[in-house]
């Protein structure tokens, strides 16, 4: 179970898989997520689903390795197995429970940044089934990490590209490439972002300045995500809020954007000392003096 | 040797111990279990078997084991119980059997945990497994969770020639056996793995990565997957908080949280690869087992380690074995004690806990003296982790995605006293998803209950 049937790089350092998980994929919908193990002693890492075929009884993930779990899976080939596939977890994107009519009529906006394309290509997808074309901009640091061009082009109504080198599309950042359009004249009644943290705050302020309430999908700390441990606890208008069962998609007017990041950077130097000791031995003494 | 007096029980060096996560309790060798064994009354008409939940036969099984038959004292048990090994381990003992034993009135009770404890250990080192059921009758009864609870409702239906499948979320059986209970008061490999086997020996299928509600329904399961009967034995999950100020900053866990890293993600071992924050000084909240584990782990993970209870010694929930083994560690108590507020520092990490003194009231509804603040009694403790053990509540996860199931207040499922039925015909359930968090042996107990409730519920559709 849980075989990797494909799997493809679709940038220097963004890997997609598509995984035989039937239990996870018969349920799966936009907006929620999945829990991979890579092996018998992996760390439990939450992915958004980013594809699910009902029928062939798979989901997609797309990945970017940044530290030691993610780069083992990165290292797995078509034809292996993990160790663990759980799901789907969290609550399906509000859109989904939107009558078919009403969706039709109203204007939504995505903004995807980074591999946060993936999970709002899903939601895209979807809605595209139900004849909704939304719009999107898409951001990446530039033109060469820029992922699911075509696949996205295919869902959407209008894709805007929004580079921070201007190597393609707006030059900026996703909030620049907003203000544009805003600019030129273009509404929307509801914004989804899905992407870095620091990302989704600034669109969110940015939407808020605008008046286009906006939701963000929360990537934080995660253990069981089943509401049994609060690893992923962030704060929500106030209000203490579990990412895994209440979200993982909030208003993102709300959220505390600054602690969820403080949170979600707890174990890095922990996670960043256990990775160095196993790439290089022990070399984390000595030398830098700092510790003296 | 003094018969007012049990046969004392090896147990590791405290100051070696506090620095390892090995088993604490070493237990009885033969000899010793022989000469505690001596010490029962062999009463006509036992106390300790009421005081016992699941009614082991005590007495008879001590009986066995004074002839030196190990095999035949685990039948005895094994009438009763499915987890022996475990709960001779965990039991709060002197509240059940314990407390009850005559012995007790005048010296100290017979250790019948640590009697019961030898019995399975060496029956198991004897190579002694249940055996599967001869016939099986072709009806499939779906359990939700491994945890004792559904553990032991699955080996008695697999007894009884059911075809059985546990379900659960996590990619690992034992419910609070492997996520909850550390490793250096209950084994994983030597002993909750080896329950699990036994389990699976008897022909129960175990589906780990299942949610059901999330990945599955429960009528998904009994309309499409063929499941005539199911059995709800999902816990007592959620973790709660306190609601004060700084309970979001970082080095505030749940014990839920660090316990699970700990044991289900072995992060307490040097090559784990999940993380763990290793405290320098570590302030438990509440005075139950859990918060005694989370204190204890935070301890061998290095922590200098106080515990913070609103309440006095007397009324502290634990069990008195690891309360004693805490304090022998060099855990501090501040008793009568509570938080109200936690305090961090410039990077938003937990610098403190500011505290208030309480003094024991007027009885409140659970009967215990309520612990009320002395005004301008407040104190700091320094501290760079804070570990909320507050107790839980059953997850909403089954009874929100199942119509008519009928929950309390507090969310446990209701359920008919006798056979464990819910309100909805078909599916019944048993430990802490019902009662909320308790005890292992009462929820192997209301396992082992429905399981009678479900063979007579398929049984009268015959
Ligand atoms: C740290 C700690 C220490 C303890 N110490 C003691 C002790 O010393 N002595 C004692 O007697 N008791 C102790 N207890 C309490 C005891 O462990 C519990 O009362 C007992 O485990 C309850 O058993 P259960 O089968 O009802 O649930 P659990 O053991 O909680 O098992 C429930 C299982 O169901 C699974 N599950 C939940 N929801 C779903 C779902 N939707 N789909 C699929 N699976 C699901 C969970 O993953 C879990 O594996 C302790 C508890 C804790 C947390
Ligand atoms: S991940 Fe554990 S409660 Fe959300």
């Amino acid at each position: 179970m849980f075989k990797i049937l494909k799997k493809e790089k679709l940038s220097a350092n963004i890997y997609r898989m598509v995984v035989e998980a039937p239990r996870v994929a018969a349920h799966a919908m936009p907006g929620q997520f999945l829990i991979v193990r890579t092996d018998a002693e992996g760390e439990r890492i939450p992915l958004t689903i980013c594809d699910d075929d009902k029928e062939k009884g798979t989901v997609t993930i797309v990945f970017q390795p940044v530290g030691g779990e993610t780069a083992r899976m990165a290292l797995l080939k078509e034809g292996d197995s993990f160790a663990d596939v759980v799901g789907p977890l969290g609550n399906p994107s509000e859109l989904v429970h939107v009558p078919v009519e009403e969706l039709r009529k109203m204007k939504l906006l995505f903004i995807a940044g980074g591999v946060g394309t993936a999970p709002v290509y899903h939601q895209l997808k979807w809605l595209h089934a139900q004849g909704v074309d939304a719009d999107c901009i898409q951001g990446a640091r530039s033109r060469d990490i820029l992922i699911l061009e075509k696949e996205m082009q295919e869902v959407t109504g209008h894709l805007y590209f929004a580079t921070d080198d201007g190597s393609y599309g707006i030059h900026g950042n996703v909030c620049v490439a907003l203000q544009q359009l805003y600019d030129e004249g273009k509404r929307y009644d509801h914004c989804v972002v899905i992407g870095p943290m620091i990302m989704m705050k600034f669109a969110c302020q940015l939407t808020k300045k605008l008046g286009i309430p906006t939701t963000a999908s929360m990537n934080t700390l995660m253990v069981d995500g089943t509401g049994m441990c609060g690893a992923c606890r962030l704060l929500v208008g106030g209000e203490v809020k579990f990412a895994c069962v209440d979200g993982p998609e909030f208003d993102g007017w709300k959220i505390d954007f600054d602690q969820a990041m403080q949170r979600a950077r707890m174990y890095k130097t922990e996670e960043g000392r256990l990775y160095l000791e196993e790439k290089e031995g022990e070399t984390h003494h000595g030398g830098c003096g700092l510790c003296q | 040797m003094d018969g007012m007096k049990k046969v004392p029980v090896r147990e590791q060096d405290p100051k070696v111990r506090a620095h390892n996560f090995d088993e604490v309790c070493l237990g009885y060798n033969r000899e010793e279990a022989m000469a505690e064994a001596e010490r029962c009354l062999q009463c006509k008409n036992p106390l300790c078997q009421q005081g016992c939940p699941v009614s082991i036969n005590i007495p008879g099984f001590i009986r066995k084991l004074r002839e030196d038959d190990v095999p035949g004292a685990y039948e005895v048990i094994s009438e009763s119980s499915t987890l022996p090994a475990v709960c001779g381990r965990v039991c709060p003992q002197e509240t059940q059997c314990e407390g009850r034993c005559v012995r007790g009135i005048r010296g100290e009770a017979v250790s019948i945990g640590k009697l019961e404890r030898y019995v399975a250990d060496t029956a198991a080192e004897m190579g002694i497994h249940p055996q599967p059921a001869k016939t099986r009758n072709g009806k499939k009864v779906a359990v939700i969770g491994a945890g004792p609870s559904g553990l032991a409702c699955a080996s008695d239906l697999a007894r009884l020639g059911y075809d059985v499948t546990i379900f659960d979320a996590l990619h690992k059986a034992g419910g609070v056996l492997s996520y909850g209970i550390p490793e250096f008061r209950l084994p994983k490999e030597r002993v909750v793995d080896r329950e699990i086997d036994n389990v699976r020996a008897l022909g129960v299928r175990i589906e780990t990565d299942v949610i059901i509600g999330k990945s599955v329904t429960i009528d998904e399961l009994m309309d499409r997957e063929g499941y005539d009967a199911v059995f709800i034995g999902s816990g007592a999950g959620l973790p709660k908080f306190m609601h004060i100020p700084g309970e979001q900053a970082m080095g505030v866990f749940s014990a839920n949280e660090y316990l699970t890293r700990s044991n289900l993600m072995h992060a307490y071992r040097e090559d784990a690869r999940t993380p763990i924050y290793h405290a320098k000084k570590a302030v438990v909240v509440g005075g139950g087992n859990v918060a005694m584990d989370a204190a204890r782990t935070a301890l061998r993970l290095g922590a200098d380690v106080t515990i913070v209870y609103r309440r006095s010694e007397a009324e502290l929930p634990a069990r008195k074995e690891e309360v004693h083994h805490a304090k022998e560690e060099g855990i501090r108590f501040e008793l009568l004690t509570n938080p109200e507020e936690i305090l961090t520092d410039e990077n938003g990490w937990v610098s403190g806990v500011r505290c208030i003194r309480m003094e024991l009231g007027e009885p409140d509804a659970s009967g215990r003296r309520r612990p009320v603040p002395i005004e301008g009694s407040e104190f700091m403790i320094d501290c760079d982790a804070v570990i909320m053990a507050l107790g839980t509540s059953p997850n909403p996860l089954i009874s929100s995605t199942t119509d008519g199931l009928a929950t309390t207040t507090k969310g446990g499922l209701v359920v008919n006293e006798e056979n464990g039925e819910t309100t909805r015909p078909g599916v019944f359930a048993g430990g802490d998803a019902v009662t909320g968090a308790a005890t292992v042996i009462l929820a192997m107990g209301a396992g082992r209950k429905a399981a009678r409730g479900i063979d007579e519920y398929l049984r009268s559709r015959d």
